[in-house]
């Protein structure tokens, strides 16, 4: 199993609560993504066997969902907000900052695995553009110096 | 000049735990419910105070709770929709990470209100911190008997739900979410039936915005005209505006409905974030409103006032753009977003948003056609209210407007193979 004990107790007790299985589908997808940082059909088939659905229908659920990476990325995955209150602050030069910076394209991981380089829609968090989100955490009001030491520390801390 | 109602307790950062809330006063409204209120009596005073659905719609909450058929056998759930998506958007994640309390007690006077005895909650999948607060304000509920079985020793059950989605616009639109939480793909529902007659597991069902059920302790507590002191006739009580764009203080306001946008924008906002820039635009409800332009900035603020001016209130996400912004270089990030979104069931919102970022596109690196505004047009006409949900009218309501209003700056675009305006914002 890619799934650790943990993980699958927590889709077990999620699964437990609501009054149709089939709605467990996106905790456990969600429960997976935590634990591994993307998807795979591999995952699809452990989550299949754990709420009893059969694999195409976890599957057709998980292409649907695009916050869900479905090969692996880098240990930080870093999502620039490119929407309009984003881009209206400068989403675009923060973008070219950091494929810059990181020496990657959008879309792409660097040499050495740590970070993944991706574009996503509004991330909820207007009032404090430019942000990005890397894994869980949101960056926000960012400007150059702030992205330097914010990669300067995870960098730190691999 | 901000009129703090929902957001009172938003500073206290001890506001998440539950004991600091309940020395705040919550939960009195949901005891009071339950022990002196029928469910009936709860819908009657939210349809007279004349809370209006804080989502977009604007439908009022009060008549949408009446809408559960009483005599149903089936289950009757309520789901909160916390999949705040919509660009410029940004004010249930205040709540949901600094007053979690109030969105548990606006949940569960609204679940006993239409006889519902399981509730959920629906948070955007990358919400992670809100998601974590909201679980564990559920828990804390569930140990001091607010929630669970027998709440207050009044014979009511009530469980919560927190789910979370997946990174999908869509699912903010309410038969999406359904689809979403039943464990399908997020898409969108032929209606009717409506959710409140067949909704979740096709039982009765109702969906309110995380701001609407929020709004609900607050009237139960204080009464029908506490509430209706604040706002307009029509457009009664406060709101949270979330603000961003050129402006030097972006940030979420809770205000009157009612209060002009120059409040807004410039005593709130402090005003432009570079004075040798004019304002050029405003989007005044998310994303998916029509602009506005300079000399509507004294409107006010509610339901009524921007749909005479041709816009929506919609989530009350007011976007603001100095002379700096090539209108049509933002109408394809506008669109580049509907086209990321459309969940693809309707051919005209499939295929039309595709086919205008591409022209869109084009028109924006200088390779536009002559024809390409009138063809742009034609395909936002054939999207129109085409469309099982309205993702396809709010991909193309903020082009339309776009067009109308700036029209001269889309055909120099294609005429001079380049932008009339742009200088880039820079990013320091």
């Amino acid at each position: 199993m890619i799934l650790t004990d943990d993980s699958i107790r927590l889709i077990k007790e999620k699964m437990g609560r609501y009054p149709r299985r089939k709605s467990a589908i996106l905790p456990a997808l969600t429960v997976a993504y935590f634990q591994l940082g993307y998807l795979s059909p591999e995952i699809y088939e452990e989550i299949s066997e754990i709420i009893q659905i059969p694999k195409v229908e976890i599957a057709e659920a998980a292409s649907f969902y695009t916050m869900f990476p479905k090969e692996p990325v880098g240990k930080y995955l870093i999502q620039v907000c490119h929407n309009i209150s984003c881009a209206l602050l400068g989403a675009e030069a923060l973008i070219d900052y950091l494929q810059a910076k990181l020496g990657i394209k959008k879309g792409e991981t660097t040499a050495d695995g740590l970070f993944t380089l991706i574009t996503v829609e509004c991330l909820g968090s207007c009032a404090s553009a430019p942000m990005m989100q890397i894994n869980d955490r949101y960056y926000e009001n960012l400007t150059r110096e702030k992205v330097d030491r914010i990669l300067e520390e995870l960098r730190s801390q691999a | 000049m901000e009129t703090r109602v929902l957001f009172k307790y938003i500073d206290d950062p001890n506001q998440i735990n539950i004991d600091t809330a309940v020395g705040h006063g919550a939960y009195r409204a949901w005891e009071k419910t339950l022990r002196e209120l029928k469910p009936e009596e709860v819908i009657e005073q939210v349809k007279s105070a004349g809370v209006r659905g804080r989502g977009g719609a604007g439908f009022p909450a009060g008549v949408k709770w009446g809408f559960i058929p009483k005599s149903s056998p089936k289950p009757k759930y309520l789901v909160c929709n916390a999949d705040e998506s919509e660009p410029g958007t940004c004010k249930d994640r205040v709540l949901l990470e600094h007053d979690p309390h109030l969105v548990v007690e606006g949940m569960a006077i609204a679940a006993f209100a239409i006889g519902c005895h399981l509730a959920f909650i629906y948070v955007r999948g990358e919400f992670v911190y809100p998601y974590r607060t909201m679980e564990k304000a559920i828990a804390q509920a569930y140990e001091k008997g607010f929630l669970g079985k027998n709440v207050f020793g009044t014979g009511y059950d009530l469980d919560m739900i927190v789910h979370t989605g997946g990174g999908a616009y869509i699912c903010g639109e309410e038969t999406s979410l359904l689809n979403s939480l039943e464990g399908e793909r997020g898409m969108s529902r032929i209606r009717p039936p409506f959710p409140a007659i067949e909704g979740l597991y096709a039982c009765p069902t109702i969906v309110n915005n995380v701001e609407t059920l929020a709004s609900v302790p607050g009237i139960i507590n204080n009464g029908v005209e506490w509430y209706r002191q604040y706002g307009t006739e029509k457009s009664p009580g406060t709101k949270i505006f979330s603000l961003s764009g050129h402006v030097k203080r972006p940030g979420n306001y809770e205000i009157e409905l009612g209060t002009p946008l120059s409040v807004l924008i410039n005593d709130l906002g402090g005003g432009m974030i570079d004075e040798n820039h004019k304002l050029k635009a405003i989007i005044p409800g998310g994303s998916s409103t029509p602009m506005l332009l300079p000399d509507q900035i004294d409107i006010p603020l509610d339901y009524e006032s921007l749909a005479a001016a041709g816009s929506m209130l919609g989530s009350g996400a007011v976007i603001v753009m100095d002379d700096r912004t090539c209108m049509v270089w933002a109408a394809r990030i506008l669109t580049h977003f509907y086209r990321h979104e459309s969940c693809g069931k309707c051919t005209p919102c499939r295929e039309g948003t595709g086919w205008l970022e591409q022209l869109i596109g084009r028109i924006e690196r200088g390779e536009g056609h002559p024809g390409d505004v009138e063809k742009i047009e034609s395909i936002c006409d054939n999207i129109l209210g085409r469309t099982v949900c309205p993702l396809g009218d709010a991909a193309v309501m903020p082009i339309q407007s776009s067009i109308k209003l700036f029209r001269d700056e889309w055909q120099y675009h294609i005429d001079h193979k380049k932008c009339m305006v742009k200088t880039e914002f820079e990013f320091k």
